[in-house]
């Protein structure tokens, strides 16, 4: 098992967020989870990053053997983890190839491996940034300042690339893309991970992103839990139908 | 003239300084004087790296003549207490350009003093500051321009930002505007703040650990305090020097 949710609560500013929430990943497999506004979704996804404030009160969640929750956040990443950001973060004064290389750089010192040079490291950048169709000169510019809403969304699968994670949290990544840049960073999502030894977890409000990247498992996170479960069809029967149809207004509510 | 009493806390120019510091120097050299001639350009650059425990005072007494312009570059980050004051007069058309940074932990005083008076018309300007306090180190930037009565058409502007790192660290900063012509700009802004916890979660998400990215976005807020320091080898040591100090505050 890649990741393992077992019945996690937690609490933001003392309020009850999720409520026992489960959930199994394998390698090899794209999960995706949807559900209405407000039930936990990026709360799930920066629970499991470890962002400062979203305190687990139980359950537990394993990610490669390891208690995920033991871990620091950049210990998180360092061990495979890779959350992509529903709002990347604009850091004035620090280029996305300093920021990158850092980052590449902490987690292989963090593993025991050799840093990468310079010139290693350009090479790589510009072979992740040209699948994603990103002019390298972007990369030159401070992170993500001055971004479209794309761009930002692109530069964020740049990152994954260069990163190569073992698992992918990727919250609402498709949100403020249009069609082209959906199709583009569809793309660089199933070159990246779509591998025997990777797994993602997609977090998303739409069916159209999972139109170019087919998940194998569709879950319905309403009210802190997993309220349902299912193959693909799912995706599309939320589309059609709407959460309450399909999972009852209970469900939804709660 | 530096006169023989020691001053106390009620002279403004001295409010934040570490007096009993000050006391085992006390009296403090003659200022370093600076004449800038009519048309020339100077550049002059001061890294205040004493020694631990120590204090340091380094005064600055500027003139810049006419079509004149004088850049100054410094960085304060030694000592128990580092003073540098600039007091500077501008004639025609003449500019003047302080970039400084003051970098200080442990319980370092560290502050920055200029006096900037536009004495005739048409000249300009500039003082940016950077200073970024961990522990319980004291950084502090007063500077005061003054515009005579015929110094039409003076632009001049400040920028200060403090970045502290502790809750118990303290800046300082403190503009002072004393304008007597009519059709004058002079900007100032001053800020204070944190390192960004935004940008720490989305670099430690990223896989860096919590010193690299301190000091990167250290670095970033010190960043162009020295780009134009035209010589490279004091260009290198000003930035190494930064890099090395605000590594010790991480």
């Amino acid at each position: 098992m890649m990741l393992t949710i077992d019945n996690l609560t937690n609490e933001i500013d003392g309020k009850a967020i999720l409520k026992g929430l489960s959930l199994s990943i394998k390698a090899g497999e794209i999960h995706a989870i949807m559900g209405p506004n407000g039930a936990g979704k990026s709360t799930l996804a920066y629970t499991l990053g470890g962002r400062p404030g979203y305190e687990v009160t139980g359950g537990e969640a394993s990610f490669d053997g390891v208690n995920l929750f033991s871990l620091d956040p950049h210990e998180r990443a360092a061990a495979g983890l890779f959350l992509g950001f529903q709002y990347p973060v604009e850091i004035p004064g620090v280029s996305n190839l300093q920021f990158l290389r850092e980052s590449l750089n902490s987690q292989r010192r963090a593993r025991g491996e050799k840093e990468l040079n310079g010139g290693e490291f350009i090479k790589l950048a510009k072979e992740k940034a040209a699948l994603l169709g990103l002019d390298m000169e972007m990369l030159k510019r401070p992170v993500n300042v001055g971004f479209s809403g794309g761009e930002k969304k692109r530069a964020e699968m740049v990152q994954m690339g260069i990163l190569d994670p073992k698992l992918a949290i990727l919250d609402e990544t498709d949100s403020g893309l249009d069609i082209d840049a959906l199709k583009i960073v569809g793309a660089g999502i199933n070159a990246i991970m779509r591998k025997p030894d990777k797994a993602v977890l997609l977090i998303t409000h739409y069916q159209r992103l999972l139109d170019y990247v087919k998940p194998d498992f569709v879950h319905v996170l309403a009210g802190g839990r997993i309220v349902k479960s299912g193959g693909p069809e799912l995706a599309l029967e939320l589309e059609r139908e709407g959460y309450a149809d399909v999972v009852g207004a209970e469900a939804v509510a709660a | 003239m530096t006169t023989l009493t020691l001053p106390t806390r009620k002279a403004e120019e001295w409010r934040y300084s570490d007096l009993d510091a000050l006391a085992a120097i006390w009296p403090t050299p003659a200022p370093t004087r600076i004449d800038v001639a009519a048309g020339e350009s100077a550049r002059h650059h001061l890294l205040q790296d004493a020694a631990d425990g120590a204090a340091a005072v380094h005064d600055y007494v500027i003139t810049i003549a006419d079509g004149a312009r004088c850049d100054f570059h410094v960085l304060n980050i030694g000592g128990k207490f580092g003073r540098a004051t600039f007091t500077v007069t501008l004639g025609s058309n003449a500019h003047f350009e302080l970039n400084g940074a003051i970098i200080g932990g442990g319980d370092q005083t560290l502050e920055i003093i200029t006096a900037v008076t536009h004495a005739k018309p048409d000249s300009t300007s500039g003082q940016t500051i950077r200073s970024i306090l961990g522990q319980r180190a004291t950084g502090s930037y007063l500077g005061s321009i003054n515009v005579a009565r015929d110094a039409q058409r003076t632009d001049a502007f400040q920028s200060v930002k403090a970045m502290l790192l502790d809750r118990t660290a303290t800046a300082n900063a403190k503009p002072e505007l004393e304008i007597y012509a009519d059709d004058v700009k002079c900007a100032h802004g001053a800020t204070v703040g944190e390192l960004d916890r935004q940008a720490l979660f989305y670099m430690a998400s990223r896989g860096m650990d919590p010193t690299t990215a301190k000091t990167l976005l250290l670095k970033a807020f010190v960043a162009g305090v020295f780009d134009d320091v035209a010589d490279e080898a004091v260009k290198d040591r000003l930035e190494a020097a930064a890099i090395a100090k605000l590594e010790t505050l991480v």
